[in-house]
């Protein structure tokens, strides 16, 4: 089969596997703490509201937070317990968010499902309002609402559904492990998109790193109606949207465009399995596969419920191997790093990787010496070390004639500068500025109207 | 002999290029109020925009036109409204010297610290990741996102926290702007008692996260007998307009956040 691939990209830490190897080989384990706290900002868009308070017995599954409005999805609760808190805690963004803190009484008492039945039978008009009950948002790292993804506008259509296996970050392997280990429920997932969106293609997509999973998913794609496996060349960033799409459709999202544009979605396995979930068994999304990895004595894959604290889940995995430096949420490349070890995980968090202090040690710039290798990286085609210079001077509107707001912040090009810029910290301080000020401008706007 | 033909050449062609520009400069010539290149001289010069026109040139440009009011250039000072309404033949009302104030003590080990940061140098950046790296959410993050953006080189970073130049702050309110906690505040120059925090939280949150919060007590308030502070929100104000400057309050502050510069 032919392998395909986008134009540009890099290939980090190719020497070492992609640093997988520690994981790659490690079943999924289960793990339950003692106390999650629920996280009710888990979504881009509104956050969910809190309906429970403190003292209050709670069933898994149990709606906790609910959707306001449409950009938004419900938070339901993972263990079964008493809620112990309902109160604000630091987010990973700028300000607080309200968390539901849940001691677990280990009974795991649901409430109770409504599953839908089997996907090739279901009422295709009853899946995407299933998805936004369940809560689903994207599980690759965007945490985008999946049913906004799948509800889009007259005129837009649909003709592929891509679903993205890539994993091309850096030392994660939890979709690689739910692509071996739970193939069915992925297919089941995206047949169940299919249906809903009246879609007659569905690729999965998936590196030639992970062969094994490969084999396993066309093994569950035998029989099934418009579905195939795609394999892809392991470049980064592979598993970003819009080059998913450039490698398997050939078409390109427009710059400020959305995938729906070139007629293709693209959900995350995890994504996928999550919707298998919420239609043939009814169960909301509750838990996450993580990959946990780096500087921890017992590396690990595991199925950890939603709300689970870093520090519980660094425990179960033998504790620190040595003193961290950082802790990211997410894989090296696009991770966020935590301020603390006391952060519960989201439903985007797909891997803790815990950094020693000499790897965490952020070196210090050089001047930019024109190499271009940095251009020759962006997987976008924009000019990064151009942008760096208007980011730097806050020259924004010289930023955004360079299509700042087009970068996918990948990172792919400060990998290899070799005067180790910060470039892309400084693209994602131009992206928020000059998103703050067309946010403010849309309010000012607002404001006028009404008076 | 080649020299001398060159010479000549050149000497020529720069008499006809003179005549020609003379002539273009009588023919074209546009009428220029002479009052907007008097009023230039008179502002700050930093085209610094703090007055809402491209630039100097075309703020004075209003100015003339009596668009833009004649004290609308902050880091004129008040010299410069007074040779400007000179030129202009009105009268202004003289205004206070205002200054940029720095509403915070939270130094290097003084505010608690969440976590080290050696991320991209910016304010803004950092105050997006998980809260910023001080525990407390007001706190300025010393990165000097004010420090760029002034242009008259007021501001310094000391100990991890922003320091003004009362001597160079011409109040353009371009740090104000820029600071993404609102940790500066224009205040007149003259009123130099001032509570140096803005924490909202209860005491108790305030006082846990740094060592000279403001815990909204009120013995500030008792202690004056001008009736100029005011506790709200979780943390003192002090009028300027009523404060007579007296440092009553800074004498009595349990946590030393009042300050008499």
């Amino acid at each position: 089969m032919q392998k395909k691939t986008f134009r540009r990209g890099i290939h980090p830490l190719h020497s070492a596997h992609e640093g997988k190897t520690s994981t790659r080989n490690l079943e999924i384990r289960d793990y339950v703490s003692d106390t999650v706290i629920i996280s009710m900002a888990m979504n881009i868009g509104a956050p969910a509201k809190p309906v429970v308070k403190k003292g209050d017995q709670v069933l898994v599954g149990q709606v906790i937070g609910e959707a306001q409005g449409f950009m938004s999805v419900p938070v339901h609760a993972s263990v079964s317990g008493e809620v112990l808190a309902v109160e604000q805690i630091p987010s990973l963004g700028a300000g607080p968010q309200m968390a539901v803190t849940i001691k677990n009484d280990f009974a795991d008492n649901w409430v109770e499902l409504h599953p839908l039945g089997s996907v090739e039978h279901v009422d295709p008009a009853k899946v995407i309002p299933a998805i936004q009950a369940a809560g689903i948002t994207g599980m690759g790292g965007a945490s985008f609402p999946t049913h906004v993804k799948l509800t889009f506008g007259n005129g837009k259509t649909c003709d592929t559904i891509i679903v993205n296996g890539a994993e091309c970050e850096t030392h994660l392997t939890a979709d690689y492990r739910l692509m071996l280990e739970n193939s069915t429920r992925i297919v089941d997932g995206l047949r169940a998109v299919m249906r809903a969106l009246n879609v007659n293609n569905g690729v999965i997509a998936i590196e030639d790193n992970k062969m094994e999973a490969v084999a396993a998913m066309q093994k569950a794609v035998q029989g099934r109606e418009g579905v195939r496996v795609q394999v892809m060349r392991t470049k980064y960033p592979q598993g970003g949207e819009k080059q998913l799409i450039e490698a398997i459709t050939g078409r390109q999202v427009p710059s400020g465009g959305l995938p729906i544009d070139v007629h293709a979605v693209v959900l995350n396995v995890g994504t996928c399995a999550a919707i298998a979930d919420a239609v043939i068994d009814g169960k909301p999304l509750i838990s996450r596969i993580t990959t946990v990895t780096g500087a921890v004595r017992k590396p690990a894959n595991l199925r950890l419920r939603i709300g689970t604290i870093t520090e519980d889940i660094i425990g179960e995995c033998g504790g620190y191997a040595e003193t961290p430096g950082k802790i990211f949420f997410g894989g090296a490349m696009t991770g966020m790093c935590l301020p603390n070890d006391q952060m519960p995980i989201f439903k985007s968090t797909n891997g803790i990787v815990v950094f020693n202090e000499k790897e965490s040690k952020s070196k210090d710039e050089s001047p930019c010496i024109h190499c271009g290798r940095c251009v020759a990286a962006c997987p976008i085609g924009l000019n990064p070390y151009q942008i760096k210079v208007a980011a730097d001077k806050s020259d924004f509107e010289a930023a955004k004639k360079l299509h700042v707001m087009d970068c996918i912040l990948c990172g792919s090009c400060a990998y290899m500068c070799p005067s180790r810029r910060w470039l892309t910290p400084s693209f994602k301080f131009a992206k928020d500025h000059i998103a703050a000020e067309a946010k403010a401008k849309q309010a000012a706007a607002k404001g006028g109207e009404q008076k | 002999m080649t020299i001398l033909y060159a010479g000549l050449l050149l000497g020529a062609l720069g008499i006809i290029f003179g005549g020609v520009l003379t002539f273009a400069s009588k023919k074209f010539h546009v009428e220029v109020d002479e009052r907007v290149g008097k009023v230039r001289e008179c502002l700050g010069g930093a085209n610094c925009g703090a007055c809402g026109y491209p630039g100097c040139d075309g703020f004075a440009a209003a100015v003339v036109k009596g668009e833009a009011p004649i004290n609308g250039c902050a880091p004129a000072g008040e010299k410069g409204v007074k040779a400007i309404a000179a030129i202009m033949g009105q009268e202004v009302a003289t205004s206070e010297k205002m200054v940029a104030r720095v509403l915070c003590q939270g130094e290097n080990g003084i505010a608690k610290e969440r976590y080290a940061y050696d991320g991209y140098q910016s304010c803004a950046t950092a105050a997006g990741l998980a809260g910023g790296p001080k525990d407390c959410r007001f706190a300025c993050l010393g990165l000097g996102d004010c420090m760029d953006k002034c242009a008259f080189g007021a501001i310094s970073m000391k100990d991890g926290i922003a320091h003004v130049d009362p001597e160079k702050c011409t109040a353009c309110g371009a740090c104000v702007k820029a600071c993404p906690r609102s940790v500066l505040k224009l205040l007149p120059l003259s009123s130099n008692v001032i509570v140096r925090c803005r924490n909202s939280d209860v005491a108790r949150v305030a006082r846990a996260v740094c060592m000279d919060a403001c815990i909204g007590c009120g013995r500030c308030k008792k202690e004056c007998q001008y009736e100029a502070i005011t506790v709200e929100g979780g943390f003192a104000r002090i009028n300027p307009d009523k404060c007579t400057r007296c440092g009553a309050c800074a004498a009595v502050c349990p946590c030393k956040c009042i300050t008499i510069d």
